[in-house]
């Protein structure tokens, strides 16, 4: 981008700010992406999983799996899934937790280490995703990863989405419904929890000082799950 | 013997373009580009752009696979592929493998289907 339209994109924001509410406009601003513009290492995209708020439903999980087009074969082993409900539960006190576990985004990925062929890979806003024209379907990022949040598909698919595609004999995880994202649009799974469930996912730009989550995780707690692992996941979770 | 030939020439040339599908256009004034570029080269344009679109996010709508869907789609079918699919009777006579369809949809997405 020229300077020159780099100025004027700066005007425009400030015109803009000028008539709306300043927060929330900003944050539109900054998801959207025109096409002819790569993802930037400006940005970081991250979700931030309050699970005190966590229902005991699996509406992100319906709508991951609705917008993404995985459907399974009734056979809970070898099925796909991008996205699970885990329950914890403390043995001493029974005190009992559920949360959403997917793909974690890190930033130092196991999953792209150890990839042969160079399929899995991070793009530049932080979106860890497999690259299926070269993976080889070999799953060793399957085994790399300690959230197990990669699935290899077994079997011929069908009825795939036109954003989605989906084949077998390649791996497939949590793309944080980057075609949703490139379009300035939140996951499906955050949108499906703040419509019909509890409302503890959100979605955002871990880079952007202005955004909302931001500005959360700089004034409350959160976590990432196996913190040891010094990853720096884009997920992070409150109330763990 | 050079009539002969050329007779020959004729009739074999005559008989090739018999067989030789012929791709309906469903849509459209034109293609992204010249017929005889996209004959040649689409491979070369779908194959540049998917490294474009997956690895840097760049989502341009020149030389995406959907828009090819989109637009190539047969109207009774809303799909490329199929007997008279516009992909996949070309592949077959040349038999060229076509693989994009094991992952990606073939179907054009409804709501550019359903637009005359």
């Amino acid at each position: 981008m020229s300077p020159e339209r780099r100025q004027f994109l700066g005007w425009g924001v400030a015109a803009a700010g000028a008539t709306l509410a300043p927060g929330f406009m900003l944050v539109e601003l900054a998801q959207a992406r025109s096409p002819q513009e790569a993802a930037s290492k400006l940005q970081r995209w991250g979700l931030l999983i309050d699970i005190t708020k966590c229902a005991d439903c699996d509406e992100c999980v319906t709508a991951c799996h609705e917008e993404n087009g995985v459907t399974g074969h009734g056979r809970p082993q070898t099925d796909a899934q991008w996205i699970r409900k885990v329950s914890l539960r403390d043995k001493r006190t029974g005190y009992a937790q559920t949360l959403p576990l997917m793909c974690q985004h890190c930033e130092h990925p196991p999953c792209v280490d150890v990839c042969p062929t160079g399929a899995s890979f991070k793009r530049d806003d932080g979106i860890v995703l497999v690259d299926k024209h070269t993976c080889i379907g070999c799953r060793y990022c399957v085994l790399a990863c300690p959230y197990g949040a990669r699935s290899f598909v077994h079997e011929a698919t069908s009825g795939q989405k036109p954003d989605v595609p989906r084949g077998k004999g390649t791996v497939e995880s949590c793309t944080l419904c980057v075609h949703r994202v490139d379009r300035g649009d939140t996951p499906a799974c955050v949108e499906a929890c703040n419509k019909d469930g509890g409302k503890a996912m959100a979605f955002g730009d871990l880079n952007d000082r202005d955004s909302a989550i931001h500005k959360r995780l700089r004034a409350e707690p959160s976590s990432q799950i196996r913190a040891d692992l010094a990853l720096n996941t884009g997920v992070r979770y409150q109330g763990l | 013997m050079r009539i002969a030939a050329a007779i020959m020439a004729a009739v074999l040339t005559v008989a090739a373009h018999a067989d030789a599908p012929k791709p309906r256009i469903e849509r459209g004034e034109a293609c992204v580009a010249p017929t005889g570029e996209m004959r040649r080269d689409h491979m070369d344009m779908l194959l540049h752009q998917r490294d474009r679109t997956m690895r840097q996010g760049l989502r341009e709508p020149r030389f995406s696979l959907k828009g090819c869907v989109d637009c190539h789609a047969s109207r009774e079918t809303g799909s490329v592929l199929g007997k008279d699919g516009f992909c996949s009777s070309c592949h077959e006579y040349a038999a060229v493998k076509l693989d994009c369809f094991e992952c990606h949809s073939p179907q054009a997405q409804k709501r550019t289907a359903a637009r005359p």
